[in-house]
């Protein structure tokens, strides 16, 4: 690299950068190499078709498509390539702006190159990941014919989680305000009310969900207690969900009810509202429009945690998926429940992070 | 009988001591102006009134009724005594005309309607009757200490304390404020005010007080306060409010 002489004859960034046309060779190789590699590996994969059927025309297809998206790689490199030359052009003629601004460009693309290669390598590799060893992978994780088998039964029992899921959110909705608003109880009087509310979130924070419903599955049950032990399976579930998530709300809730300036408190007290008014119409309406996506977060790990009934011997889609798994030594039922989980949980991340989007420009906004 | 009563006022923050014996006493229909170094107590003399604060001795009677002190009913004080802040504090999730009538209807019970019909009455009175559906951050900050005023005003106070609130607005939003408590002064509703704008004070305030130290230093009517101050303390206080170009 040259030093940037402060003294220098020529503008800054006109001189020789050996690494601008490094870079764009750089990155045509890379993507030469990995186009071969896609071809490659889209042979594989047609060479592991079933000689006929569906199966054979969906690889065909699955096989040329890959091979023929790889050659769009082609294009970013073409550009390092054309703007490095155009950089060169400029340098030579004297343009030390418009040779930085190609020189720029040129570097760019190359990158893009080079990371869409990376990207495209990545899901070959898995592909051959799964033609590996005779298809042992696929056949034990994505084989048609148990997908085809199960897929109906999984997602029925599917139903079980959802309606856990839904009922556990609504009561951990109510139940987590409840146990904020006692830890948060004013007063000598609330001092016994909060200790008991910090009690209990930090015991429900600490015992793994699974043995909160495994002891709660089985316990009830074996002790006897009245009402409590009649609960069927999903219910001791959602009770036991309940309280484990009821814990984390309640935390997600007080740290939106303390995120509240004090000013507030003060207006609304100034006016005549009693402390509990002033909680119910002033402070958490402003606390819950700020926890939406904290406790969406939380909500999505609920969901995922349905999964853990299955020990309790609630029939979920889990222990539907591994009642097949075991009688036929695959495990694709189980990728089902996986994917399952995949389409309720993606389009609530993506939810929560517009929303953060937007809670993040309107603070700025606000400066 | 005076109106509003002050006797030997003590107030610490923790084993600091901030108002150290404040006595104090306003007439009905009377203004009163505090002045004061930022810092001197001005806002926790208008928050102990208000009960906001708690006070560690003395007395604060309203009306010839003690209104301090344990087993004071505090949400019936406040029903009384109005304030208003610095910072608006108006509520942000609420419209204007929420913020307005969410105490009138939780505290004196009015029906919604009745309530809003006052509202609209009180948003018109200050210019806003354009704004009743809007929300706090929508408005300017003139127009949001206006809608402050407004929400004090809808409990019928019988005082109402001012907190500097003048402060935190633009130059060229003061006077629309300003111009609302000169109304209300004219109409005779008492008014303790804590403020920087000494024209203003000297305008409007019976009587101004000279806070320092924890204590009244210094209370007379505004020209003298202001034309031939006794205490060294004043003076020097008033000088350097010339030398900022606030008077
Ligand atoms: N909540 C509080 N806790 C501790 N100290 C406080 C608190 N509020 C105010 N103070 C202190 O009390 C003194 C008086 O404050 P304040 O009444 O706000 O003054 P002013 O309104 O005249 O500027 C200041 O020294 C301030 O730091
Ligand atoms: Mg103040």
């Amino acid at each position: 690299m040259t030093p940037a002489g402060g003294g220098s004859a020529s503008p800054a960034g006109a001189q020789t950068s050996p690494g601008t046309t490094g870079l764009a060779s750089l990155a045509v190789l890379t993507v030469a190499a990995t186009v071969i590699f896609i071809i490659w590996t889209a042979t594989q994969l047609y060479d592991n078709a079933p000689p006929s059927g569906l199966g054979h025309w969906v690889l065909l297809a699955v096989s040329v498509a890959g091979a023929a998206a790889s050659v769009a790689l082609l294009r970013p490199a073409a550009a390092a390539v054309s703007d490095g030359r155009t950089a060169r052009q400029m340098q030579v003629a004297g343009d030390a702006v418009g040779f930085r601004v190609h020189r720029a460009r040129s570097r760019n693309s190359a990158l893009v190159a080079m990371g869409s290669c990376l990207a495209a390598a990545v899901v070959a590799l898995f592909v051959l990941f799964l033609l590996a060893n005779n298809r042992a992978v696929q056949q034990t994780f994505f084989a048609p014919d148990m997908v085809s088998r199960s897929w109906l039964e999984v997602t029925k029992a599917f139903g079980t989680n959802l309606f856990i899921a839904v009922v556990g959110e609504v009561i951990v909705l109510a139940w987590g305000l409840v146990v904020a608003l006692a830890r948060l109880a004013p007063g000598p009087a609330g001092r016994p009310i909060a200790f008991l509310a910090t009690a209990y979130i930090d015991a429900f924070r600490a015992v793994p969900a699974i043995i909160v419903i495994y002891l709660v599955g089985f316990g009830l049950p074996l002790a006897g207690v009245p009402v409590l032990s009649a609960m069927s399976p999903t219910w001791a579930a959602i009770f036991a969900l309940a309280l484990v998530y009821g814990a984390y709300v309640a935390e997600v809730y007080r740290a939106g009810i303390q995120s509240i300036h004090p000013s507030q408190m003060a207006a609304a007290r100034s006016l005549g509202l009693s402390y509990s008014a002033t909680m119910q119409s002033v402070i958490v309406p402003q606390a819950i429009r700020r926890v939406v996506p904290p406790l969406l977060n939380d909500f999505i790990g609920l969901q995922k945690d349905t999964s853990l009934v299955t020990v309790i011997g609630t029939v979920d889609a889990f222990t539907q998926a591994k009642i097949y798994s075991s009688n036929y030594f695959n495990l694709s039922s189980v990728t089902v429940v996986a994917a399952l989980f995949i389409v309720i949980t993606i389009p609530q991340t993506r939810f929560v992070d517009r929303m953060l989007a937007r809670d993040q420009s309107r603070m700025q906004a606000r400066g | 009988m005076p109106f509003l009563e002050i006797r030997s006022l003590h107030k610490s923050y923790g084993q600091v001591p901030v108002l150290k014996g404040i006595d104090l006493t306003v007439e009905q229909h009377q203004v009163i102006c505090l002045i004061g170094a930022s810092g001197c107590g001005k806002s926790t003399l208008l928050r102990c009134v208000n009960a906001l604060e708690p006070i560690n001795s003395g007395e604060i009677r309203l009306d010839g009724e003690v209104v301090s002190g344990e087993g004071t009913d505090v949400n019936r004080l406040r029903r009384d005594v109005g304030i208003v802040f610095q910072a608006f504090n108006l509520f942000p999730h609420m419209t204007v005309l929420d913020n307005i009538t969410l105490a009138p209807r939780r505290v004196r019970g009015l029906d919604r309607s009745e309530a809003e019909r006052r509202g609209r009455e009180l948003l018109a009175r200050v210019g806003l009757d354009g704004k009743a559906s809007s929300y706090p951050d929508g408005l300017s900050g003139g127009q949001q200490q206006r809608v402050a005023i407004v929400r004090a005003l809808a409990m019928n106070p019988r005082v109402l304390l001012l907190d500097e609130i003048t402060s935190a607005l633009d130059p060229e939003l003061v006077a629309e404020v300003l111009d609302i408590v000169r109304e209300l002064a004219a109409e005779g509703l008492t008014m303790l005010l804590a403020t920087h704008e000494m024209s203003f004070a000297r305008e409007v305030a019976h009587q101004v007080c000279f806070l320092h130290d924890g204590v009244i230093l210094e209370q007379g009517p505004p020209e003298q306060i202001f034309g031939a101050p006794t205490q060294e303390r004043t003076r020097a206080f008033l000088r350097r409010i010339i030398e900022a170009g606030r008077l």
